[in-house]
């Protein structure tokens, strides 16, 4: 990809966020020389079936008031593996990603049908804590939002909520937290600085150490790397191969290269409806929906 | 949505800058071509221009006018003295000073808490329904409302009913009454300026509504919540009528000790009592009067600005 069209593709997306999505990623090119191939390969199928059950989604609808927006999707998330969601924009990727973490309960006149089932507890259950199941599924957003507060205090602000007031504690899971997010060596320092005051790239990684930070089990990508650099981006990709082996992930990308070097399963998603999930290496050599190889072949976006 | 077969490719996708740079060159080359049109462009910005410095020019009579008669006066004595019917050149504000602070401190304590909690049901809490959306439209409403009507609705309501008299109390429940509608309204626009990703970050790492209202929405609006209020409350400083309405006294001797029943006044009533006498001296006492209000009120806005302007550079979104 040349200089040019990145930035032209920066301009566009600093519009209209949108437009990123739109444009579909070529597969035939290599998004940068800096993903490096890594040592750990993907899993196989009979690794992830192996694992266990940690999200299950059973036929799951989903209505933006009278739109539905989801059909019938049911879906296995292996634990300690990353599955990948990918689809044209509006197709029901994220949509399906916040029903996980129940965040579409804060959209009216939203509704829910299906089952979606955490380590076997539905979550749709009446008299779920919908804030204990956030705690468990924690959440990074397409734009990274930190807090206007200082670094230490982002990270702080979720173990914080859950009661702990101990300084020590607290002081304790900023660092590990920081640390697994692979940025405790850049701001161990100024820990009191603004979040604000980061790159935009370091504020993602503050965003996944605060996710991180409430001890989830489940954590969740919203296009976490969308509007990062392609070096920013490879250090997120290098971070969610790290974290696969403690966390299970989910995330939703527009960027198919992305799809494919990060994640272990892959589930393709068109107009709302789930066409095709599988091992991510046989999905993206040998689709077996005629929409889904269209898709990865670049034939539409 | 459906996108099958007519995405363009980001390649034949022309650069956003080509065309711009292209239409204005085009306009300044059919500007150069009408004369009239760039004349007209002129004569546009000059009467503009004009508008302007008529408001300024005002504005700078009125200052200097005050000034020129009213500078002479203010001192420490004019300030800590208290006003003479009898000796107009010797007297100073003091009572309609202090009854003034009093006046605007329990206003402030008042309508910052009732103002700002409705604004955060509203934003935060309630839900988007036809009674949320008639409440708001009558707040929007309230704060146009002249504001002797509540001075009238004070009369009544504090002054006889509630039997506190022409008493301070009296006269800040009304000022909180007039202001009320624009405290809310304000709060609720910096409520708003925080964006909804502020919220979402919050939710979704677990907090409660409670935790993320009282964390990170009210944080992180209150520099536009002071601001809103400071601005609301130099304009009940200023404001007259609702208290020449309760029938708060022009002209008291001593400041009030009892704010549930001793008279008291104000420098906007004092202000009034003196430009209505015939001797000149009262006329000066009454600029004097008015220099002090006007630096106080400019005090305020300039902390009002201070306050917008390092929010402004502090949090960027």
């Amino acid at each position: 990809m040349s200089t040019d069209v990145v930035i032209s593709d920066d301009r566009a997306s600093s519009r209209d966020p949108r437009m990123n999505e739109t444009t579909p990623p070529l597969p035939t090119v290599k998004v940068s020389a800096s993903t490096n191939q890594r040592e750990t390969p993907s899993r196989s199928a009979d690794e992830m079936a192996q694992q266990a059950k940690k999200v299950v989604a059973h036929n799951v609808d989903f209505y933006y008031g009278s739109h539905q927006a989801l059909h019938a999707i049911s879906l296995e998330v292996p634990e300690h593996c990353v599955t990948a969601l990918i689809g044209p924009s509006g197709c029901g990727k994220s949509t399906f990603l916040r029903c996980l973490n129940r965040m579409n309960d804060m959209i009216e006149g939203t509704r829910v049908c299906g089952d979606i089932l955490l380590d076997g507890e539905d979550i749709y259950r009446r008299g779920t804590d919908v804030v204990e199941l956030r705690k468990r599924v924690g959440m990074v957003f397409q734009k990274s939002n930190p807090f206007p507060k200082s670094i230490y205090e982002n990270i702080a602000y979720g173990p914080r909520v859950a009661g702990l007031r101990k300084r020590a504690v607290l002081d304790e899971i900023v660092e590990t937290s920081l640390r697994q997010a692979a940025l405790w060596d850049e701001v161990h320092h100024r820990l009191d600085d603004s979040a604000l005051q980061l790159s935009g790239g370091q504020q993602q990684r503050l965003c996944i150490a605060r996710a991180l930070a409430t001890d989830p089990d489940v954590l969740l990508m919203d296009e976490p790397a969308s509007a990062l650099d392609p070096k920013s981006t490879a250090a997120i990709e290098d971070l969610i191969f790290e974290l696969k082996t403690t966390y299970t992930i989910v995330i939703v990308t527009h960027n198919m290269q992305q799809a494919a070097r990060v994640s272990d399963q892959t589930a393709f998603f068109f107009e709302g409806h789930l066409i095709e999930v599988g091992a991510t290496n046989a999905l993206f050599t040998k689709p077996t929906q005629q929409k889904t190889e269209d898709y990865i072949t670049g034939r539409f976006g | 949505m459906s996108l099958v077969g007519n995405t363009p490719s980001p390649l034949n996708t022309p650069s956003p800058l080509v065309p711009a740079a292209g239409s204005q060159q085009l306009l300044a080359r059919q500007a150069a071509g009408r004369p009239w049109a760039k004349l007209a462009s002129r004569l546009f910005s000059l009467l503009c221009l004009l508008c302007m410095w008529t408001c300024l020019a005002a504005l700078f009579l009125l200052l200097w006018q005050i000034f020129s008669y009213g500078w002479a006066r203010v001192s420490l004595d004019f300030l800590t003295k208290s006003p003479s019917q009898i000796y107009p050149e010797k007297g100073g504000i003091v009572s309609s000073l202090v009854g003034s602070i009093y006046l605007i401190g329990l206003t402030a304590l008042f309508s910052v808490p009732i103002g700002v909690g409705s604004a955060v049901y509203l934003e935060e809490y309630a839900p988007a329904s036809r009674w949320r959306t008639l409440v708001q439209l009558n707040i929007a409403n309230l704060a146009g409302v002249p504001s002797i009507v509540y001075g009238i609705l004070g009369l009544g309501l504090f002054v006889r009913t509630m039997g506190l008299n022409r008493s301070v109390m009296a006269g800040a429940l009304t000022l909180t009454l007039v202001i009320l509608p624009i405290v809310i309204l304000s709060a609720q626009e910096a409520l708003r300026a925080v964006p909804s990703t502020i919220r979402q970050a919050s939710y979704a790492l677990g907090a409660t509504r409670w935790q993320t209202v009282w964390y990170q929405i009210l944080p992180a609006s209150l520099p536009g919540i002071l601001t809103g209020v400071i601005l609301a409350l130099s304009r009940a400083l200023g404001e007259a009528a609702p208290l020449v309405a309760i029938g708060a006294a022009t002209y008291v001797r001593k400041a009030p000790k009892n704010l549930w029943a001793d008279d008291f006044s104000a420098l906007p009533l004092q202000i009034y009592n003196w430009t209505d006498q015939s001797q000149e001296a009262f006329h000066e006492a009454a600029a004097g009067a008015i220099v002090v209000l006007l630096t106080v009120l400019i005090g305020m806005n300039a902390l009002a600005i201070m306050l917008r302007y390092r929010f402004a550079k502090r949090v960027q979104w």
